[in-house]
């Protein structure tokens, strides 16, 4: 019950972060994709303003031996790339691309993004759902 | 010139910052939208779905009360073409999935630990998504 009470207070954060910082908006989305276009700035100032108290946050980890509500820190990073990093890297940027939502945004702007909204995240539902299968698709043609 | 929308990114990207900074020292997790959410509805996150699911109310209902309350004429302005926008949703459920991670993940848990997985990520789904704009955009016209 804690975890999960700090779980939406951190939910609630990241949204409204969200909203504040312009990352529900398509527009500027792809104002800042569009490099040839009339480049908008503004994503990297919100990615820089979101690393920074996140790189202090990994400092403090290293030195606690457990998160405040017990448990275990998660382990360091996997070193390997591997197939599935790379093309799913590729196909999430071209749908953020092409719609201008990542997973984030689209859920934070359910209850004012209208019916694009939720097409959206029933789409990206979807595609969450079947991917368990199309992975063990794709890691048996990478091993053949 | 410092334009207003660069402070208040700057000012929402610390937000969600400190987000993912309470998730990480507190609930001990990564702050990861797609993973959070794909552990739901893959089933292969369900021993901490009370987690999971407390995280995504607090995502939907409190941004929506903000929005309503203080954001007059709040829209995400996204196309009404919903042939893109089941293509872009599909794109992005699996794309992030398979990576095992989006914009929050491997963007701004992964990079502020310099994970290479993160940065490589990160690199790669702007490239595309900047490929992506381009070709439909000004190319093709569509978006």
């Amino acid at each position: 019950m804690v975890r999960a009470i700090y779980a939406f207070v951190a939910g609630s954060l990241f949204g409204v972060g969200l909203l504040v910082s312009g990352m529900t908006d398509t527009t500027r989305v792809q104002g800042w994709l569009d490099v040839f276009g009339a480049w908008d700035p503004t994503l990297a100032f919100v990615l820089g303003g979101a690393i920074l108290p996140m790189a202090v946050a990994w400092r403090v980890a290293a030195r606690r031996r457990a998160p405040a509500l017990g448990g275990a820190f998660p382990p360091a990073p996997e070193p390997k790339l591997g197939h599935n990093l790379v093309l799913g890297s590729v196909l999430f940027g071209a749908g953020w691309g092409l719609a201008g939502l990542c997973p984030g945004p689209a859920m934070a702007s359910l209850t004012w993004g209208g019916t694009g909204g939720l097409v959206f995240l029933a789409a990206m539902a979807a595609g969450m759902l079947v991917t368990p299968g199309l992975r063990s698709r794709i890691d048996r043609l990478a091993a053949a | 010139m410092i334009e207003a929308e660069w402070i208040w990114g700057f000012a929402g990207g610390l937000l969600i910052g400190c987000a993912a900074a309470m998730f990480l020292l507190v609930n001990g997790r990564i702050m990861g939208a797609s993973g959070i959410l794909g552990g739901l509805i893959d089933r292969s996150g369900w021993g901490s779905a009370a987690e999971r699911g407390a995280f995504v109310a607090g995502l939907v209902l409190v941004p929506g009360v903000m929005a309503y309350a203080f954001v007059p004429g709040v829209s995400t302005h996204i196309t009404s073409n919903l042939g893109v926008i089941v293509a872009a949703g599909l794109l992005v459920g699996i794309g992030t999935r398979l990576a095992n991670g989006c914009t929050s993940g491997h963007g701004v848990c992964g990079i502020a630990r310099l994970s290479l997985r993160g940065i490589v990520a990160t690199v790669i789904y702007l490239l595309a998504g900047g490929v992506a704009v381009v070709l439909f955009r000004h190319l093709l016209g569509v978006i």
